[in-house]
């Protein structure tokens, strides 16, 4: 059978593996799979191994001094669709306000889309999202299920500086800026969660592959919850999917 | 017994910089790390350090500095005319230094980054593996007038004469060695001409995220979704300009990936000024 991967040199040091051009779930899981295989086979030769949507970036401490062989090194770990990532995939519940006294772009935004903030709020709670990798910003997860009836075209000026937490939508994608951030996304909700801690191993508590639901809360609670997060004890409810 | 480097002048995006943060591109962690590798790695290699160790990067604007202990330190990348406690010294080539001593350094005709590398590296806190100076994952991003940097004093070790040709300096080759990018194919054959062929010119819109080139080469080339990314790459905005992605650039991105960089030309562009001009040379990887 034909490979689905596709090997390029991207640097000196540095291969891409590129499958099939889509954002799917299915696609993200075999990655992560495909990257879990190379991280313990290659442990000792790699700095490490990059996932997005649609390809894995190997990044080797050496050199690369002979493109082929490492190919065929990696093409014998290449893993099938039906192979699911080894470690544990969780799902994480993630409280998020909507509340206008909190987050005032919220009334903007349900008036773009033409909907109340009820409406707003629970088409964005609804989905199971996932995490298809974090990039951007320490900690920014991309996540993918938004409700296409949500979409919403990137704003045209951005917003100087949105806080530490905020929820916002892009295009096709829904997002949490984990610090504060230039963002040329609309803003609708703010997370209490700290999502990226320097003084943490590893930093980040969620993984490429885990799943989110977002849960409403209100500003009494945001603000508990922040307290908590703040001081560096509030873990997000999870469970192992 | 430890020391202090005190910092009187803070120069301009001054900053302590190690090779890097290595392993963390996972949680979307910049790799960072110095902008003229060799240049650090120089630093560090002359007073008798691994490469790795810790070194102080300074922008077109050097810093004024004092020593609290006695050590050996080493000044390489852009060039310029050290002076310690108002006495010539040289570039590349060790340096002692006693207690109290105040190193400037003037007459920066060359270059962008210059490096202060110090016996034992500078023993400021590690950040997930690296002291390579962050916004949000170190304390601060650039070291500011009165500021200390720790180091372990040292009073061993002979002033060496040797010292490195100025062939050292990274910054005159005109020609960066690069290879075909990840979306280099989909360019049109007349934009790959243009991208072989002409010269192009530093823009003044830089800093140890990104260089853009200045120019424009029109394309219609479709967004992609985002990828991964890393210094050196360029990228190929819709609006027609080259980005060069540089040490802090972000892991990920979304602009076509047209060309790579060799190390070596890394530590090229970073050396180059605003107006200077650079040329493209495609090498093969395989």
């Amino acid at each position: 059978m034909k490979s689905v991967f596709e090997y390029i040199p991207y640097a000196e040091d540095a291969i891409l593996i590129r499958t099939t051009d889509k954002i799917m779930p299915f696609i993200c899981y075999q990655l992560l799979a495909y990257k879990q295989v190379i991280e313990e086979k290659y442990a000792k030769a790699i700095i490490e191994v990059v996932q997005s949507y649609n390809s894995l970036l190997v990044v080797y401490k050496c050199v690369i001094e002979d493109f082929y062989t490492i190919v065929s090194a990696l093409q014998s770990l290449e893993v099938s669709l039906s192979v699911m990532p080894t470690t544990a995939r969780r799902l994480w519940e993630i409280p998020v306000c909507y509340e206008k006294e909190l987050v005032p772009e919220i009334e903007a935004f349900a008036m773009l889309k033409s909907m109340t903030i009820s409406e707003v709020v629970a088409l964005h709670t609804a989905p199971l999202y996932t995490v298809y990798f974090i990039g951007f910003l320490p900690g920014f997860m991309y996540l993918g299920g938004l409700d296409a009836a949500l979409a919403t075209p990137r704003k045209a000026t951005p917003n100087l500086q949105v806080p530490k937490g905020s929820v916002a939508i892009g295009g096709q994608q829904t997002g949490i800026y984990p610090s504060p951030s230039p963002a040329g996304w609309h803003v609708m909700g703010r997370s209490p969660v700290t999502f990226f801690e320097v003084a943490n191993e590893p930093p980040c508590f969620v993984q490429s592959g885990d799943q989110i639901q977002l849960v409403s809360i209100n500003e009494q609670q945001y603000h508990a919850i922040h307290q908590l997060a703040a001081a560096g004890v509030y873990v997000p409810k999870s469970t192992v999917i | 017994m430890s020391g202090m480097m005190h910092i009187r002048t803070a120069g301009m995006y001054t900053s302590i910089q190690d090779l890097g943060r290595f392993g963390y591109a996972r949680y979307g962690v910049p790799r960072s790390g110095a902008m003229d590798q060799a240049a650090a790695k120089w630093a560090n290699l002359l007073v008798g350090n691994t490469a790795t160790l810790a070194v102080l990067e300074w922008t077109m604007l050097p810093p004024v500095v004092q020593f609290s202990e006695p050590t050996m330190i080493a000044i390489t990348g852009a060039v310029c005319t050290p002076y310690l406690d108002g006495v010539l010294c040289a570039m590349n080539q060790r340096i002692r230094v006693q207690k109290g001593s105040v190193l400037r350094l003037k007459n920066v005709i060359k270059g962008v980054y210059g490096y202060i590398g110090i016996h034992g590296g500078f023993d400021v806190p590690m950040c997930l593996q690296s002291r390579s100076f962050y916004k949000g994952i170190t304390t601060t991003h650039v070291v500011s007038k009165g500021n200390q940097l720790p180091y372990t004093a040292y009073t061993e070790g002979q002033a060496a004469f040797a010292k490195l040709s100025s062939v050292c300096f990274s910054g005159d080759i005109a020609v960066l060695d690069c290879y075909q990018g990840i979306e280099y194919d989909l360019l049109p054959a007349a934009l790959q001409t243009q991208l072989k062929h002409d010269t192009f010119v530093i823009s003044d819109k830089r800093d140890r995220m990104a260089i853009q080139i200045e120019g424009e080469l029109r394309n219609t080339l479709p967004s992609m979704i985002s990828a991964p990314v890393l210094s050196g790459t360029v990228q190929l905005t819709p609006s027609g300009t080259l980005l060069v992605l540089m040490r802090d650039c972000q892991t990920t991105g979304g602009y076509p990936r047209v060309l790579q960089l060799s190390t070596q030309a890394m530590n090229v562009i970073a050396q180059k000024r605003t107006g200077m001009t650079i040329r493209f040379r495609i090498q093969t990887l395989v």
